[in-house]
Formats: structure tokens, C-alpha cells, sequence
């Protein structure tokens, strides 16, 4: 956010310019000064249509969502639709099965991706000498660059034998779900908060020291609360991550649209998270059908899912977190 | 430093490109882009689309047939039966492979797009239920195996095994041979039954899911065509019709003779009855050396006239 607003001031800046050293040399410029006048706004406009077209194609799959999923409630009651019992083939359309079991993976994927990401970009952004740094960041990037299919592929195979050898009765579970979801948004997680951290002032740190705090004291009370708001970015980001993947879900979660007891095992059951439902079902859909509809009013589901998640996030980095920056300006 | 923000910038972005692709391929669908459209003489390359069971024989089908007729060329894909009638119904495939016949909803569906669905068998499969070959349970009968897919039997040792959890491995309801599994085997074969699979059932995607899950668990069953059994790595069980009759193990003779419960048609649909190339083709899978490839993959030839 302030990086835009840092840019738009050297826009500010430039422009004026432009017209200063334009100026006091006389007619035989002008011409030029006019046309790169008119560069800019040519320049100035494409920028916006950009950003507008962007606004422009989140409402158009926006209502195309609504248009194609809203159907399906002529048909299935919102009673039906919040039912526990997922078997479309005896039009049994209940999605709070696949709702819990995307809740449940990324749930799990946050409790295991955000201690370690944010302890991991600490030891980088604070503890690690350079040598070190130097070393790890690629890894972590190339990390992010591992195909979800390779991930899951690597689920199915390894991991979810592993978690059968643990006493479960079966490998293809919530847990082996979250374990490869935690994986994934890792990356996010930590380049985020590493970015954050980089981002408080050096005086915080020197100023801590300096009335006596110790290292462990600054890093903890000092460094991360300040950079506050970008860790609950790379927070968002990572769920948003985790809730939207699919085919490395499906390939490790069992996809059984069952709702696990509650306790402690519940995480050792397979479960079925709503994008797997979808791209498992979509192909075999009639276009125009209530099942199809149904698929659609998911997507709804999981848009708005998404939709509130990024909406709590700006208003948790909200106005607090500028003012910090813009104090470091 | 600052490439890490960039990173995580670019990959909401490649997100939200992603979205939009998958959208624009729906909108696509939705609207009915037309494969066959080309028609008649013109028309030498044949989509073929539909069940995993079958996928394998019609990959065999369509490269023996290069050799038959080089100019044709067929472009097999699976993904399951309800994939396949789906594709019909949407006018963007001339063959769609199904392991279980279309519904009375599927047939409206398609006529109500001016499609005339027609069956052709093209082959029998025999359904074969597998278990570890750990596993001491060695044979069921259809009434234990629809307890077991519902849930009434959970442990291994109400049906003679050791004391521990069953664990139920299915197919995706897009599979025919999950519709067909429900229809003779949950349900028993009644019309009026209307007992589904246990919701703790795992669903893959793949024939393959079945087998490997079932190979590396000890508690599992699943079931799958009998092509895809490999007998070496999971155990077949013998299956009785009911509790009076004697329990028959799958075979290509026991399918054949028809003393197998599970054994059941395999379809190709074509929109309308089919024309030139379409029907030089399906007249070649039903000739001997069609057929011969069938027994070839493990699954049941048709009685050929010659």
C-alpha cells in the first residue's frame, strides 16, 4: 500500500518537472513538451482502464456466478442446502459436509503454516548472518514454484502411507490434507512477513537496545508487533491459499463427504472440501442442471468465503498500520 | 527483500487469471461449442469421451483402427460415464463411452438439445470386489457387501476377518461403475431401495485410486473393473448372488456364462444413429478382431457372428 502511494508521488513530481525544463528554452520544444503532455495522459489512461478492468472482471464473474448458482435454490431449500448429506446422484445436495471439511483442512494447514512461517522469517529477517540468508531464500522461493499437483502427488504417495503407519485407519485424511496445504502456503507466508519485518524502521530496533532490552526482548516486543499488519497480510494470503487449492486436496483427503465426531481424532478422518467437490463433479454435470447450479452456488459459497477473509484483513491492517508507515516515510 | 512481496502479488494475480480461464472454459461449455458440426464427409476425426473403464479398450480400439482406416483419426478421453453422456448431451463429442446405461433424465436432457442418444453394446466387463491380500476374508455375499457400503457392518470380523475397521474405497459418482455398484450391489438389485454408500466412503477419482488404496491398506475394499485387477496385488473375492447360491470367483468365462452376479454391458453412445466413419468404425469393434482386443485387456468379448 505505501509503495503505491510512494509512487504516485514521484508521478506528482515528474510532471511538474516535465514542465520546468520545458519551459524556459522556448517555442522550438513546446511542440515536444505538448506531445509528451499527451503521452502521459495517453499513458495515464491505460493505467486506468487497467485498474478499472480488473474492478470490471471481478463483477462480471461475480454475476455470472450468481447467474448460473442462484438457480439452484428454486429447487433445493437453503434447509436441504445446509444439510450434512453430499450425494448428488439422489439430488441429496447438503454442502455442510464439504463446508466442514474446508474449514477443517484449513484450519489446520493455519495452526501448522503461521508459527513456523513466522518463527522461519524471523530467524531470516532478524537472527540469520548473510551467508545464511543468501542460502535459504532461494529455496523458500523455488518451495513456491512446486506445482500443487507435484505436492499432492507426493501426499498420496508418501505421506499418507506415513499417517496410516501413525494408527490411522486409513492415510487420506483432513491432517494429510493440512500437512500439504501447510506446505504450500509456507512460502506466502514467510516472503510476506520477512517483507514486513524488513519493513520496520532500523531506529525501532536501535531504540529498543538501547534502553537495555535484549535481543530475544526486541525481536518480540518491538520488531514483529510493529510489523503488525503485514504479518496478518501474509496471514490472510497464506488462508487464501489453503481454501482455494484443489486437486492437491483431492488427491490426499479421501474426498468422503462425512462429518468427523468432534475430538481429538477428528482429524485423522477423510473429509471433502468444496473445490474438490467441484472439480471432481463439474465434468460429469448437464449444463443448465440443478446439480450444475448447486456446483455453481459452491463457487458462491467459497467467493464470499474469500471475499469476507480479505475484507477482515484490510480492515485489520486498516488505517493503524498506514500511520506506522507513513511515520517511517 | 522486496521480491518476496512481488512474489505473492504474482501468485494472487496468476489466481485470479486462473479463475477467469476456468470461467471463460465454463462459459464455453455452457454455450455448447459444437465438435461435430463439421458432419459428413468432411468430418475424418471422431472424439471419443467417457467411462475409465472403458477408456483403456477404446485407447486399444483407436490405435488398432489406424492401421484399419489411416484417415481417421479418434481422440479418446475417460473421465467417467456421467463425463462422457454429459459431453453428448452437450453436442462436443460423437461417441461417449459409458459403463452403465443413460437415465430416462439424461435421454430427455439430450433430446431436448436435438440429440437421439443410441446404445450400442461394445463389450462386457465383470465387476470385481477386492480386498488386501493380507485380508483372511476371501469371499461375501452381495447381502454382506451391501452391509458393508452402508455402514451396518463396520468390522472386519462380523463377516470372518480380524477385529478391525473396514475401510470403503468407491469410485466418484461420476463414475458408471459407481452407479452400477450402487444399483446392484448397495441396493441389491431392488428398484424400491433406496440405501446409498456410508458417507465415510472415499471417492477416487481413479480406477487406480481404488487399487493402490487397497494395496497399501490392509482394512480396505473397493471394487473395480476386471481389467484393472492386477491378482498378484490385491485379492479378488468370490461373490455369492445370494445366501443359497454358491459363491463364484470373476473370470472371463464365469462373465461370460453369466453365473458371475457382477457382471454387466459396456456402452458406446453416438448422437443419432451413426453415419460413414462413425459407423465403419463401431462395425469394425464389433468384428472379430474388435473383440479380440477386449479379451486381450482382461475384460469380455462379445459372441462375433463370423
Amino acid at each position: 500500500m505505501s509503495r503505491e502511494m510512494r509512487l504516485e508521488r514521484q508521478g506528482e513530481q515528474l510532471d511538474p518537472q516535465g514542465h520546468q525544463e520545458g519551459d524556459p528554452v522556448g517555442d522550438p520544444v513546446g511542440d515536444s513538451a505538448g506531445g509528451q503532455i499527451r503521452l502521459e495522459l495517453l499513458v495515464e489512461g491505460l493505467i486506468r482502464l487497467a485498474g478499472i478492468s480488473v474492478i470490471v472482471i471481478i463483477a462480471l464473474i461475480f454475476f455470472f456466478l450468481l447467474k448460473e448458482g442462484l438457480p439452484a435454490f428454486r429447487q433445493v431449500s437453503l434447509a436441504q442446502f445446509l444439510g450434512t448429506r453430499w450425494y448428488p446422484i439422489e439430488d441429496q445436495y447438503g454442502i455442510l459436509s464439504l463446508l466442514v471439511g474446508s474449514l477443517m483442512v484449513t484450519v489446520g494447514a493455519i495452526i501448522i503454516a503461521v508459527p513456523l512461517g513466522l518463527v522461519t522469517a524471523v530467524y531470516l529477517g532478524e537472527i540469520a548472518p548473510n551467508w545464511q540468508r543468501e542460502i535459504l531464500k532461494p529455496f523458500i522461493e523455488v518451495l513456491a514454484g512446486i506445482p500443487s499437483i507435484v505436492l499432492g502427488f507426493f501426499g498420496w504417495i508418501v505421506l499418507a502411507p506415513a499417517i496410516t503407519r501413525l494408527g490411522a485407519p486409513t492415510g487420506l485424511t483432513a491432517f494429510t490434507g493440512s500437512l500439504i496445504l501447510a506446505y504450500m502456503s509456507l512460502p506466502t507466508i514467510i516472503s510476506v512477513t520477512e517483507d514486513a519485518l524488513y519493513a520496520v524502521p532500523r531506529e525501532y530496533r536501535d531504540g529498543s537496545l538501547a534502553i537495555g532490552a535484549t535481543r530475544w526482548q526486541t525481536i518480540w516486543r518491538v520488531t514483529v508487533p510493529a510489523a503488525r499488519s503485514g504479518i496478518v497480510i501474509a496471514v490472510m494470503l497464506g488462508i487464501g491459499r489453503a481454501i482455494g487449492e484443489t486437486m492437491a486436496v483431492m488427491l490426499v483427503t479421501g474426498n468422503a463427504a462425512n462429518i468427523p465426531e468432534l475430538g481429538p481424532a477428528a482429524f485423522f478422518e477423510p473429509v471433502r472440501t468444496m473445490t474438490a467437490t467441484i472439480a471432481a463433479e463439474m465434468g460429469e454435470v448437464a449444463s443448465g442442471s440443478l446439480h450444475y447450479s448447486v456446483l455453481f452456488a459452491i463457487g458462491i459459497i467459497l467467493f464470499i468465503i474469500t471475499f469476507l477473509i480479505n475484507t477482515i484483513a484490510s480492515r485489520l491492517v486498516g488505517g493503524n498500520g498506514t500511520r506506522r508507515r507513513g511515520g517511517q516515510l | 527483500m522486496k521480491r518476496g512481496l512481488l512474489n505473492s502479488i504474482m501468485a494472487t494475480k496468476q489466481v485470479i487469471v486462473g479463475m477467469t480461464i476456468m470461467l471463460l472454459m465454463l462459459t464455453g461449455c455452457s454455450s455448447g461449442s459444437q465438435s461435430d458440426s463439421t458432419g459428413g464427409e468432411a468430418n475424418r476425426a471422431i472424439q471419443n469421451k467417457g467411462s475409465d473403464t472403458i477408456v483403456n479398450i477404446a485407447l486399444a480400439w483407436a490405435e488398432e483402427y489406424r492401421n484399419v482406416d489411416p484417415s481417421v483419426s479418434i481422440a479418446v478421453t475417460g473421465g467417467g460415464s456421467g463425463t462422457g453422456i454429459a459431453s453428448l448431451i452437450n453436442g462436443t463429442v460423437d461417441i461417449a463411452n459409458a459403463s452403465r446405461p443413460m437415465k430416462d433424465e439424461e435421454i430427455a436432457d439430450a433430446r431436448s438439445n436435438d440429440i437421439e442418444p443410441v446404445e450400442h453394446v461394445v463389450a462386457i466387463d465383470a465387476l470385481a470386489v477386492i480386498v488386501n491380500l493380507d485380508n483372511p476374508v476371501s469371499k461375501l455375499s452381495i447381502d454382506e457387501l451391501s452391509d458393508i457400503f452402508t455402514a451396518r457392518i463396520t468390522n472386519w470380523k462380523d463377516v470372518g476377518g480380524n477385529d478391525a475397521e473396514i475401510i470403503l474405497v468407491s469410485r466418484e459418482t461420476n463414475s458408471g461403475t459407481h452407479v452400477y455398484f450402487l444399483e446392484e450391489v448397495v441396493r441389491r438389485g431392488e428398484k424400491d431401495n433406496s440405501d446409498i454408500f456410508a458417507p465415510q466412503t472415499l471417492l477416487m477419482p481413479s480406477s487406480v485410486g481404488i487399487t493402490s488404496e487397497v494395496q497399501r491398506n490392509p482394512n480396505a475394499i473397493g471394487y473395480d473393473g476386471l481389467g484393472y485387477v492386477d491378482q498378484a496385488h490385491e485379492k479378488v473375492l468370490a461373490i455369492a448372488k445370494d445366501n443359497e447360491s454358491p459363491y463364484i470367483a470373476p473370470t472371463i468365462e464365469t462373465a461370460k456364462e453369466g453365473t458371475y452376479p457382477l457382471s454387466r454391458d459396456l456402452y458406446m453412445y453416438t448422437a443419432g444413429e451413426p453415419q460413414d466413419v462413425i459407423a465403419q468404425y463401431l462395425d469394425w469393434i464389433f468384428s472379430s478382431e474388435g473383440q479380440a482386443i477386449v479379451q486381450r485387456l482382461g475384460f469380455v468379448p462379445l459372441e462375433t457372428e463370423e
